[in-house]
């Protein structure tokens, strides 16, 4: 008992040690980053974090918004360039077109760390990238889904992203991978909800009318928490309980969602963590101290979460985000 | 008491026929569109017709397509005056979203709900009193006046709820979105309120004759003593007093503003149904019940390819060529075909 004291003692004094050498390391650097825009709450939540990140271990960040324009981040990177900054944080509006201004800052000698999307090229412009794992997000949201069910035979509604948008063919993709075994699991009926509540609400009012009132569907699976809480309010309209009549699954993890999980509305939400600025941070300071450069695709967790884990307190923690 | 306007109308003007038969009704275009629209949807889904009683309410499909119209019908209602003024407005769907932001945003400050529903009201009035002036004063053309709120709106709105979606549990704003009266949604009750009135002020009045007068000849108008200017701050006004009760249902429905989506791409919808209504983009000629049903038009086929279990890949094209088919049978050429068979309306 009291080894395993002293190793946890250990390891606890280790990663103070660490993470007092982390704020030690990255003191006083100065660090770009070109922001797409604040399209999405989860996009402000990512800019909130990575500025707290960023404060966290004293780290001078340089914010650039670039109102999703592809034309002010290659400004932003020339002017983090023109600076003379440490590293350069870019989440990519687009996929093309970053050759030129990234080879400038190679020339410079300046670190690239690609954010929550990637871009096509030659890898070695950037440090590395780090971003979630879309496939993975359906995949694990699709796992619960079959574990909760068990052998019961289920009729699955899907709320889709966007079409033709990449989480969109990721998350669908992810999901059918997961229910791909069970027999008893099958989706009945799939449409755009395009990542909208309202959207969301309506194309679930027309599963409801079009599924013998609801009566057919024992799960929704939404691309994205805000299609899911519109189709909660859809099921609630229809005289039906979510999260116990129809189960309600989705991605992302704001807040609202863990709302709806707290009024007993929703099942499980699968996090896409607006930290994506930490995991970069690390790997920077990682490069800098031990001179190795990084894995180039620093994938996220995934992580679950389930009524179980007081989604109260993390509706809380996220409310203050920008969510 | 007589009204002066009353005299604007040429004497020499055949009394409007007040008693239309029905039949001429029945074979509009629109008419035998939406009844189209609505046979193939029977033809999906065999149980689109089904109206049930369920918590003191309407429940089907048939009635979603009303509920889900409603918002396109209503700002359609403001859109038909401004396009037979000759204008277009394009910034109705950022107004929808500065409505609701301002609403939603109020309540969640504490503000009593009546006051934040007047709060939003008035913001549409002002968003649509200041593309007038920039239309009437400033003579921008209407495109490009309503196209400076149609982006900034956007911008204004996020700022407003500060990038996140506003959610609120407000009784008011809820109803609005989503209770009912006598049974039918709350958005179909404003809807059909709003498209009375405005028929009844526009056609027993001299105010239709005279917005038809403005987009057929705004010189030619202005010369015979209209004030052109005055009328098109009204119109431009209404529209955006439409498109903020709008933004109020859209917001209500989902108990939430959200600023970057609501609204998004509404303005064409608008536009469109107008315009499958019937009434002339080049100004003049207008209708408004008509262009409710075209709004109902495209929420019916929406509301079919949900149902339909069509991959969603489709939904546009499907949409597109309905649009065409509709289109091409209002077009002039179709109209002389049709007036070769025997037994057409004339």
């Amino acid at each position: 008992m009291s080894v395993i004291k002293t190793l946890a003692l250990g390891a606890g004094l280790a990663g103070l040690l660490l993470s007092a050498a982390y704020a030690e390391g990255l003191q006083g650097k100065v660090i770009g980053f070109s922001q797409i825009g604040s399209e999405s709450g989860w996009r402000a939540a990512e800019t909130s974090v990575t500025k707290a990140e960023a404060e966290a271990r004293g780290i001078d960040l340089k914010f650039a918004d670039a109102q999703q324009k592809q034309e002010n981040q290659i400004k932003a990177i020339r002017g983090f360039i023109a600076q003379g900054v440490d590293a350069i944080l870019v989440a990519p509006v687009v996929a093309t077109g970053w050759e030129e201004v990234l080879t400038e800052a190679k020339e410079a000698n300046i670190p690239v760390v690609l954010l929550d999307r990637g871009i096509e090229g030659p890898e070695d412009l950037y440090l590395t990238s780090v971003a979630s794992d879309q496939v993975k997000e359906g995949r694990v949201a699709g796992e619960f889904l079959a574990t909760t069910v068990g052998d019961k035979p289920c009729n699955i509604v899907e709320l889709q992203g966007t079409v033709g948008s990449s989480p969109a063919i990721n998350r669908k993709q992810g999901f059918e991978e997961a229910i791909a075994g069970k027999a008893n699991l099958t989706i009945t009926r799939s449409q755009t909800g395009d990542f909208t509540r309202s959207k969301g609400k309506e194309v679930m009012e027309g599963f409801i009318k079009a599924e013998d009132g609801g009566k057919n569907i024992c799960a929704v699976y939404a691309h994205n928490d805000d299609m899911a809480v519109g189709a909660i309010q859809a099921i609630k309209d229809a005289g039906l309980k979510p999260g116990s009549d129809i189960l309600v699954v989705s991605i992302d993890a704001v807040p609202d969602i863990f709302a709806a999980m707290v009024a007993g509305e929703a099942n499980a939400t699968v996090e896409l963590t607006p930290n994506m600025a930490g995991p970069a941070f690390d790997a920077l300071q990682a490069y800098w101290d031990a001179g190795t450069a990084p894995e180039k695709f620093i994938i996220t967790e995934s992580k679950l979460y389930t009524p179980a884990d007081d989604p109260q307190g993390e509706y809380d923690r996220r409310k203050g985000l920008g969510y | 008491m007589t009204r002066p306007t009353v005299d604007l109308r040429p004497t020499t003007q055949p009394p409007l026929p007040r008693q239309r038969p029905i039949t001429s009704f029945l074979t509009k275009p629109q008419v035998i569109a939406l009844v189209a629209v609505l046979l193939v949807n029977w033809a999906l889904f065999p149980g689109f017709f089904t109206i049930t009683w369920q918590d003191g309410r309407f429940f089907g499909s048939l009635i979603d397509v009303l509920n889900r119209g409603a918002p396109v019908a209503i700002l359609a209602i403001g859109m038909t005056m401004v396009i037979a003024t000759k204008g277009v407005d394009l910034s109705v769907g950022a107004v929808m979203a500065i409505s609701g932001a301002t609403a939603a945003t109020l309540v969640t400050n504490g503000i009593p709900a009546p006051t934040a529903v007047l709060a939003a009201l008035a913001t549409g009035l002002l968003c649509g009193l200041w593309n007038g002036i920039l239309v009437t004063v400033l003579e921008i053309q209407p495109i490009i006046a309503t196209l400076v709120l149609m982006v900034a709106g956007r911008g204004l709105a996020q700022l407003i709820t500060e990038g996140t979606i506003v959610t609120f549990s407000d009784p008011l704003l809820i109803f609005i979105g989503t209770g009912s009266f006598l049974g039918l949604p709350m958005p179909v009750v404003i809807a059909l309120v709003l498209m009375v009135l405005a028929t009844l002020i526009v056609r027993r009045t001299a105010l239709g004759l005279l917005i038809e007068a403005v987009g057929v000849n705004r010189s030619a108008a202005r010369f015979a003593g209209l004030k052109a200017g005055t009328l098109l701050l009204i119109v431009y006004t209404f529209a955006g007093f439409c498109a903020a009760i709008s933004g109020l249902i859209v917001a209500g429905d989902i108990r939430g503003a959200d600023a970057n989506n609501a609204g998004l791409w509404l303005e064409l919808d608008a536009i469109l149904a107008v315009v499958i209504g019937g009434t002339s983009l080049m100004g003049g000629r207008f209708s408004i019940p008509m262009a409710v049903l075209g709004a109902m038009i495209i929420q019916a086929m929406n509301t079919g390819i949900l149902i339909s279990g069509f991959s969603p890949e489709f939904n546009l094209v499907v949409k597109s060529a309905v649009i065409i088919v509709i289109l091409v049978l209002q077009s002039p050429l179709s109209a002389r075909l049709f007036r070769r068979l025997p037994g057409a309306p004339k």
